[in-house]
């Protein structure tokens, strides 16, 4: 029986401060989140010792050499009480959601994160960085060779055989592009030049699988760092997908990934859709903003993407008929047929539920308007600008005021969302105990919090089940507890 | 909690309404013109040095 599929999305938001061409990228990231931060929050330190990028998933673990991540340990790194983290990646401020336990919630806890980031913006304008115009972006490139990273992760059966994770996988993120796509004006990394397409990072992927994510980047990442009991758990790290503005893209995105997923568990997808020669078309897919190209299988089978997301969409809907869906995968389900719908019909008919189709039609309409050829520097600049996330200025905040884009979650709940944890996971714990035991935390992390409380040894609380520590396993005994050292003593009773 | 904004079915509008509360054309672009009047007021000004600067280093 497949397991709950818990998930969350990090993201490496741009940055840049203009009329400051030598900027230093991580200081003024560190900035920001410090500037954001509250004092109380601040101090407590992101825990690293479960940490291993390097684990694979095949079976081994890599020499620390070659492509190594950088030791980022003295960086600004803190834990929000929505039970996120926030801090310094490279040379990026990242936001990584707390674990959510379905579609709809990532979509509500990644807008928090977009939230974040405006309102550090504002803060660091308003103090440390007075006067200077800081810029944060949610998409995935600099347009010139750089891309940075939207991840998604998901918790999967440790019994699931990786092999077969990937001969299914291949297929359904090849061909997912259709509907995650932030779109892209012009093509990088030395591929063929191009006016637009569906994909900021497809011009970035290189090989199959592999562990790397900065270099020759894989379809399938196999990074093995499961941040729970690793007898019964991995987290799937998918680095292949872009940033997402559209919430309807965010949904489709994780509840379809999170259904195939959970097929995959269950040995349910008897097909086989291995493609031909899928890093190229990966690309190719990005680049056919018909949708109608065909792609081929190895069986000479040659179906478009959309037919082929429609043979995970069938099987999808015969596996929730066969074990009692719930109302958050019948959404997915409705949304992704009316994705696949629209997209049959009039790709660029979908721009108020997908990414690439509403910049698509918002670069059409200035093309129109100001005669401008495709090469024109104010188009890359509406591309970039779609993603700020100043809503006063972000084009994609521009669109969703004119009513233009579909939403799916209210401004209120992203309010709540910024400060609160979801609450059927063990986010809810993480972020209460930061919200009402924050001085007595010496340091946290995915799966553990170390308390200390003064007059007792350092105490490591952990959290190794990704669906324990909810609302309704631990509301009680927090409430019952007057500080952390009564927790502890009520956690060990 | 508060509530939240769950649409939960994704908008079919059948083609009678469609029929009724499509905008002529001229209205449409109007809309569209007004959209993008709005648009140029908080475009970052000088696109061509502002997109060459804009360069990220390193990432994931």
């Amino acid at each position: 029986m497949a397991m709950p599929k818990i998930c969350g999305i990090e993201t490496e938001y741009g940055i840049s401060v203009k009329e400051t061409a030598d900027f230093n990228p991580i200081l003024t990231s560190s900035m920001l989140i410090n500037a954001y931060a509250q004092p109380a929050f601040k101090r407590v330190k992101w825990d690293y010792e479960e940490e291993s990028p390097l684990r694979d998933a095949r079976g081994f673990e890599k020499a620390p050499a070659e492509g190594a991540p950088e030791d980022d340990s003295g960086l600004v790194n803190i834990i929000l009480p929505n039970g996120s983290r926030y801090y310094v990646d490279h040379a990026h401020p990242e936001y990584s959601s707390p674990e959510c336990s379905n579609a709809l919630d990532v979509v509500l806890w990644d807008k928090a994160g977009e939230r974040i980031l405006e309102r550090s913006t504002e803060a660091a304008r308003a103090t440390v960085m007075q006067g200077s115009r800081i810029h944060i972006y949610k998409n995935n490139s600099d347009g010139k060779g750089n891309s940075y990273g939207c991840h998604e992760n998901y918790l999967v059966d440790r019994a699931t055989p990786f092999p077969s994770l990937v001969k299914h996988l291949i297929p359904f993120f090849v061909t997912r592009t259709i509907y995650t796509g932030a779109g892209k004006v012009g093509a990088e990394n030395g591929t063929e030049e191009i006016a637009f397409q569906l994909s900021q990072r497809a011009d970035f992927f290189e090989v199959e699988v592999g562990l790397e994510t900065t270099f020759k980047r894989p379809l399938i990442n196999t990074r093995d760092e499961p941040h729970a009991d690793a007898e019964k758990y991995r987290r799937l790290h998918v680095i292949v997908g872009d940033a997402n503005m559209s919430e309807v893209a965010t949904l489709l995105k994780v509840g379809a990934t999170a259904i195939v997923l959970q097929m995959v568990e269950d040995d349910f997808i008897t097909d086989d859709f291995t493609l031909r020669d899928p890093v190229r078309t990966n690309a190719a897919v990005s680049r056919d903003l018909t949708c109608r190209r065909t792609v081929e299988l190895v069986d000479g089978r040659r179906l478009t993407p959309v037919e082929l997301q429609w043979e995970f969409l069938r099987l999808a809907k015969k596996y929730a008929q066969d074990n009692d869906g719930d109302a958050s995968t019948d959404e997915v389900l409705e949304r992704w047929e009316s994705a696949l719908e629209g997209l049959e019909s009039d790709p660029a008919g979908m721009s108020r539920q997908l990414d690439w189709a509403a910049k698509l039609s918002l670069l059409e309409a200035y093309r129109e308007r100001d005669g401008l050829e495709w090469n024109d520097p104010k188009l890359r600049l509406i591309d970039l600008q779609y993603h700020d996330v100043r809503r006063s200025h972000g084009l994609y905040w521009k669109l969703a005021r004119a009513g233009k884009v579909e939403r799916l979650v209210d401004d209120d709940s992203i309010e709540w969302a910024v400060d609160h944890p979801p609450e059927d996971t063990r986010a809810y714990f993480r972020g209460e105990c930061l919200r009402r035991f924050s001085p007595a935390i010496m340091a946290a992390s995915w799966d553990a919090l170390i308390f200390d409380t003064g007059d007792e040894p350092l105490r490591k609380v952990p959290t190794l089940e990704p669906m324990r520590g909810t609302r309704a396993h631990v509301q009680s005994v927090l409430d019952a507890s007057a500080d952390a050292g009564a927790l502890i003593r009520n956690l060990s009773a | 909690m508060p509530e939240r904004t769950r649409k939960s079915r994704p908008q079919k509008e059948s083609s009678e309404t469609e029929a009724q509360e499509q905008p002529t054309s001229e209205a449409r672009t109007q809309e569209i013109d007004e959209l993008l009047d709005e648009i140029d007021e908080v475009l970052e000004d000088n696109a061509e040095e502002f997109v060459r600067s804009y360069v990220q280093k390193g990432g994931e």
